[in-house]
C-alpha cells in the first residue's frame, strides 16, 4: 500500500495499472516527449469514396479486433443513440474484449452498456464516470478490469501521452459530408460543439463519421475536417438533441438552491476581480443556471462586462452575449438548442476543443486564464477535498467532468452544494471518494453560510474583500458539525479490498479508488 | 438567543423533516412550525411528535421560533399545547382567535402545563391569528387578554371568507382589517403583523402590498414562501435617514447618561422611552439587513 499526499491508501498496481501517486495538485510536471498518437498518414486519390453503407462495413472497414479501443463523444449525453447502434453491430460481429473509452460519462439504455460489459464485448471502460447499471456493475464487480476514470482535461492529456491510444472513434455528426467534414452545428438533430470529438479525430487510428443527415460536399460549416476522417456511414438517428439538457438549462423555483445561487453570484460580485474583462464558467445544472442569472444582474447593477464566459454552456450565456455582457463564448459543449445554435449564427461564440478547455498538459488552455469558476458536488469534506462521483451508499452517482481541471485553473473555484440533500449530510469529516483537491478549492458556497479555504492561494484576497460585505462566513467544520448536528453520522460504507475504479487526477497520477461495495 | 426582530415569519409544515431543517437557513427572523393547516388530519400526531423534537434539539440559532398549534376549538390542541410548551418555542401561535376569553382559557392551560413541567410560568409567548370579522372587531381586547400576547397577525384569506368578500392584489378589502388590527396592537404595545401576499409568482405585486404594509406602519409580514423573505425583509429595511435619527437619539441619551442629566433633550424635544425603543429597533433593523451601523452601544 501506499498513501498519495492527500491521504489515500492505494494499491502499487491493481492488475496491469501502476499506480503513481498523486502528489499535488501542481506538483507533477509534463514528461518532455513528443505527443503519441495513433492517427496515421492517409492517401486518397480523385475519385476514391469514404462513404460506407452500414456501421458493420465501417467497423470491418477499420480492423476492429478483439481487445482495442474503440471512443465516442458525449455532446448527445442522455440523448446518445450511436452508442448503442455501433455497439450491437461489434457484438453482432462477435469481437470481445474491447476497451470503451467515451469522453464523459454515457448513462444509455435501451441498450444498456452493462450489457456489452456483461456478454463481454466490452472488458474494460476508461470514461470520466459511470452510472446506473453500468455503475451498479462496477461496484458489483461485475467489469473484469477497474475502471479508470479521468476528468475533461484529464483525457485528453492521457492520450497524448500514450496511455489512451484509440484505435477506433465513431464520431456521431449531425450534418457530414461523403467525404467526412462534418459538423454538429446544423441539421435536424444539431447537438452543437464537437468539442469533445477533437483530440480523438486527431489521434485515433481510424476515424468513422456517422451522422443522419449527409449533405451535399462540401459541408459547411464544418468542425472536423475531412483531412483526419477515414469513413463515413449514415443511420436513420445519431441522438436526441431534446434530451442534451434533461432540464439542466430549466431556472430552479427550489428556494433553497436559488438562496446559495444569489450567494454564490454575491461573492463573485464582491470579490476585486469582478471588473471589466473578467472570465467565469459556471455549467449546467439547477444551482449553476440560477447563478448565471443572478451574477447577469450583478454586471448589469455594477456596468460590467466579460471578457470570456467558458465550457459547457446554456441558453442563459447565450442570453449574456446577446445583451452584451460576455464579449467571447468559448463553448466546449452546448448544452441546449439556443446554444447549440449560437455558435452557428453569433461570431463570438466559439467551439472549441476540450483541450483547448481543460488540459493542464498543453501549451497553455483557457482556464488558466479564468477568473471563477463555479461547481457542484455531492461531498465536501474539512479539508475542502469534493467528492463528485459517490453517493451516500457509494454508488455511482455522476462523472468527473471538467470539476478537477476547472478547481485547478480558476483563480477562484467555487463549489455549491446543500449542506444536506433528503437525510443526507453534504458536509463531511472526509469525502468517500476524492475528485477535486481540497488545495484548489477558494470557498464552499452553501445555504448555512460561505466556508473559505484558508489553504487556496488567494484565500488573503477573498476573504479580505468577503469581509467588507454582510455575506455570512463560516467554518468548513462549522458547516460538518452543523450537518452532524441535523443528520446524525451516516454508517460507513464498507468495502472489500478489490478495486473497481481507478480516479485519476488531470495530471495521470491517482487521486483516490474506490472500491467494491460490501453486500 | 431569540431574534428581536419580527420583519418576516415563515411557516414550516409539521410533517416534513426536510422543510423544516431548511427553513432555519433562510432569512426569516421568525419561524413557525405548523400544526395546523399544512398537515392532514391523519398526520397530527406524527407532525406533533416531529415539531416537538425539531424545537427541543434542531432548535435553528437566531431565530424567533413558534409552533402554530390547532384551532381554539379543536380535538388537538389540548395535546398540541402540551407538546408546544414543553418544546419552550418563543411563541405559540393560536390561529382563528375571535374573543379575548379564549385567549384566557389558552393561557390557563398553557400555565397549567408550564406549572406541571417546572417551566417558569409566561414564557411562552402567544401570537394571536385574526382571521374573522368577529376577531377584528375583538382585537383591542384580544390584545390585551393576556401578558402573554406579544403579536397579532391579520389571516386575509380566511378574513375576506368570513366577510363574504372577494380577495384581491390591491387589498381595498382587508384595509379596514388591517388598520384595526395595527391600532389595537400600537394601544397595547405589541407586535402588528401584516398578511400574506399569497400569490409567489408575483414579486412585482408583493411589492405593491408592501408599499401599504410599510406604508400604514406594521412591524412584520408573514411569508407565504421563501422566495418572498428577501423583499419582505427589504420592506422593513430602514433609510439611511432614518438610520441616522436613531443614532442620533441613541447619542443624546448616552450624552445625557454621562452628564448625570434626568432630562434628555434632542433638537428641542424630550427623549421619552418609545423614541429610545424606536430609535434601537430602527438600528436592530439596520444591523439585520447586513448594513454595518457603528458607534452606539
Amino acid at each position: 500500500m501506499i498513501v498519495n499526499s492527500a491521504g489515500r491508501e492505494l494499491p502499487e498496481k491493481i492488475g496491469n495499472y501502476i499506480v503513481r501517486p498523486y502528489q499535488g495538485a501542481y506538483a507533477t510536471p509534463a514528461p518532455e516527449t513528443p505527443v503519441i498518437t495513433k492517427r496515421t498518414m492517409g492517401h486518397r486519390v480523385p475519385g476514391d469514396t469514404k462513404l460506407l453503407p452500414d456501421l458493420k462495413a465501417a467497423i470491418q472497414a477499420a480492423g476492429l479486433k478483439d481487445g482495442m479501443t474503440i471512443s465516442f463523444h458525449h455532446a448527445f449525453r442522455e440523448g446518445d443513440l450511436l452508442i448503442g447502434q455501433v455497439l450491437t453491430a461489434i457484438r453482432e460481429l462477435g469481437i470481445q474484449g474491447l476497451r470503451f473509452a467515451p469522453s464523459a460519462v454515457v448513462n444509455i439504455k435501451n441498450p444498456s452498456i452493462a450489457d456489452f460489459v456483461l456478454d463481454g464485448t466490452i472488458d474494460r471502460i476508461e470514461a470520466s464516470g459511470i452510472r446506473g447499471e453500468l455503475g451498479d456493475a462496477a461496484l458489483a464487480g461485475k467489469v473484469k478490469n477497474p475502471v479508470i476514470l479521468r476528468t475533461h482535461g484529464a483525457r485528453p492529456r492521457a492520450i497524448e501521452a500514450g496511455e489512451l491510444s484509440i484505435d477506433v472513434t465513431f464520431i456521431a455528426a449531425s450534418a457530414a459530408d461523403d467525404y467526412g467534414n462534418c459538423t454538429g452545428l446544423v441539421g435536424p438533430n444539431a447537438c452543437g460543439s464537437l468539442g469533445y470529438a477533437f483530440v480523438d479525430a486527431h489521434n485515433a487510428g481510424c476515424v468513422v463519421v456517422v451522422t443522419d443527415t449527409l449533405v451535399d460536399y462540401p459541408c459547411c460549416p464544418a468542425s472536423i475536417s475531412q483531412q483526419y476522417v477515414d469513413y463515413v456511414v449514415k443511420v436513420d438517428q445519431i441522438g436526441d438533441p431534446e434530451k442534451i439538457g434533461k432540464g439542466a438549462a430549466r431556472l430552479t423555483k427550489n428556494p433553497r438552491d436559488l438562496m446559495i445561487a444569489e450567494r454564490t453570484a454575491d461573492l463573485i460580485a464582491a470579490s476585486r476581480r469582478f471588473k471589466d474583462e473578467f472570465s467565469f464558467q459556471t455549467g449546467a445544472g439547477a444551482i449553476a443556471i440560477a447563478t448565471t442569472k443572478y451574477l447577469a444582474d450583478r454586471m448589469r447593477e455594477k456596468g460590467v462586462k466579460a471578457s470570456f464566459a467558458l465550457g459547457g454552456i446554456p441558453a442563459a450565456i447565450i442570453d449574456m452575449y446577446d445583451e452584451g455582457l460576455v464579449r467571447v463564448v468559448e463553448c466546449s459543449q452546448s448544452f441546449d438548442a439556443v446554444a447549440a445554435r449560437a455558435i452557428f449564427d453569433r461570431p463570438g461564440v466559439v467551439e472549441i476543443d476540450n483541450a483547448d478547455y481543460a488540459n493542464a498538459y498543453s501549451k497553455g488552455g483557457f482556464l488558466n486564464r479564468e477568473d471563477f469558476g463555479v461547481l457542484g458536488a455531492l461531498e465536501v469534506d474539512t479539508d475542502f477535498n469534493v467528492n463528485i462521483l459517490t453517493g451516500s451508499s457509494g454508488e455511482m452517482m455522476g462523472g468527473l467532468g471538467g470539476g478537477p481541471d476547472v478547481a485547478g485553473g480558476a483563480a477562484i473555484s467555487i463549489v455549491t452544494i446543500p449542506i444536506i440533500r433528503g437525510r443526507t449530510p453534504s458536509i463531511v469529516k472526509r469525502v468517500f471518494t476524492l475528485c477535486t483537491p481540497g488545495e484548489t478549492v477558494a470557498a464552499v458556497v452553501t445555504e448555512a453560510g460561505i466556508a473559505l479555504n484558508p489553504k487556496h492561494k488567494n484565500y488573503a484576497e477573498l476573504k479580505e474583500d468577503l469581509e467588507k460585505t454582510s455575506l455570512k462566513l463560516v467554518t468548513i467544520e462549522a458547516l460538518q458539525q452543523l450537518c452532524e448536528k441535523l443528520t446524525g453520522v451516516p454508517k460507513p460504507i464498507e468495502t472489500t479490498d478489490r478495486v473497481a475504479c481507478i480516479v485519476e487526477y488531470r495530471d495521470g497520477t491517482v487521486i483516490d479508488v474506490i472500491r467494491e461495495i460490501k453486500r | 438567543m431569540a431574534n428581536e426582530l419580527m420583519r418576516t415569519s415563515l411557516y414550516a409544515g409539521g410533517t416534513s423533516p426536510v422543510k423544516m431543517i431548511q427553513a432555519g437557513f433562510y432569512n426569516e427572523d421568525c419561524l413557525v412550525y405548523d400544526l395546523e393547516d399544512s398537515v392532514s388530519a391523519g398526520e397530527k400526531d406524527a407532525a406533533r411528535f416531529l415539531v416537538y423534537n425539531a424545537v427541543k434539539y434542531q432548535r435553528p440559532a437566531g431565530k424567533y421560533i413558534l409552533i402554530r398549534v390547532n384551532g381554539i376549538y379543536s380535538q388537538e390542541l389540548d395535546e398540541d399545547l402540551e407538546a408546544a410548551v414543553r418544546a419552550q418555542p418563543d411563541a405559540i401561535r393560536i390561529p382563528k382567535v375571535e374573543y379575548a376569553e379564549e385567549v384566557k382559557r389558552i393561557d390557563e392551560k398553557v400555565t397549567a402545563i408550564e406549572q406541571k413541567a417546572g417551566l417558569p410560568v409566561g414564557g411562552v409567548k402567544f401570537w394571536c391569528n385574526i382571521e374573522s370579522y368577529l376577531g377584528v372587531l375583538s382585537a383591542q381586547q384580544i390584545a390585551t387578554a393576556s401578558p402573554r400576547v406579544v403579536a397579532m397577525a391579520l389571516g386575509a384569506e380566511d378574513f375576506t371568507a368570513s366577510m363574504s368578500a372577494q380577495r384581491t392584489k390591491p387589498g381595498w378589502e382587508i384595509f379596514y382589517a388591517r388598520n384595526a388590527i395595527l391600532m389595537a396592537c400600537r394601544a397595547a404595545g405589541i407586535s402588528a403583523q401584516d398578511a400574506v401576499f399569497s400569490d409567489i409568482n408575483d414579486p412585482e405585486g408583493l411589492k405593491k402590498d408592501l408599499e401599504m404594509t410599510r406604508a400604514l406602519g406594521f412591524d412584520g409580514k408573514t411569508c407565504v414562501h421563501p422566495r418572498q423573505i428577501d423583499a419582505v425583509n427589504g420592506c422593513f429595511t430602514p433609510s439611511p435617514k432614518e438610520i441616522r435619527n436613531a443614532q442620533r437619539v441613541l447619542e443624546a441619551l448616552e450624552e445625557a447618561a454621562r452628564n448625570h442629566t434626568g432630562v434628555c433633550v434632542l433638537d428641542g424635544g424630550m427623549v421619552d422611552k418609545p423614541m429610545e425603543l424606536r430609535a434601537r429597533t430602527t438600528l436592530a433593523k439596520a444591523a439585520a439587513a447586513g448594513i454595518k451601523v457603528g458607534g452606539v452601544k
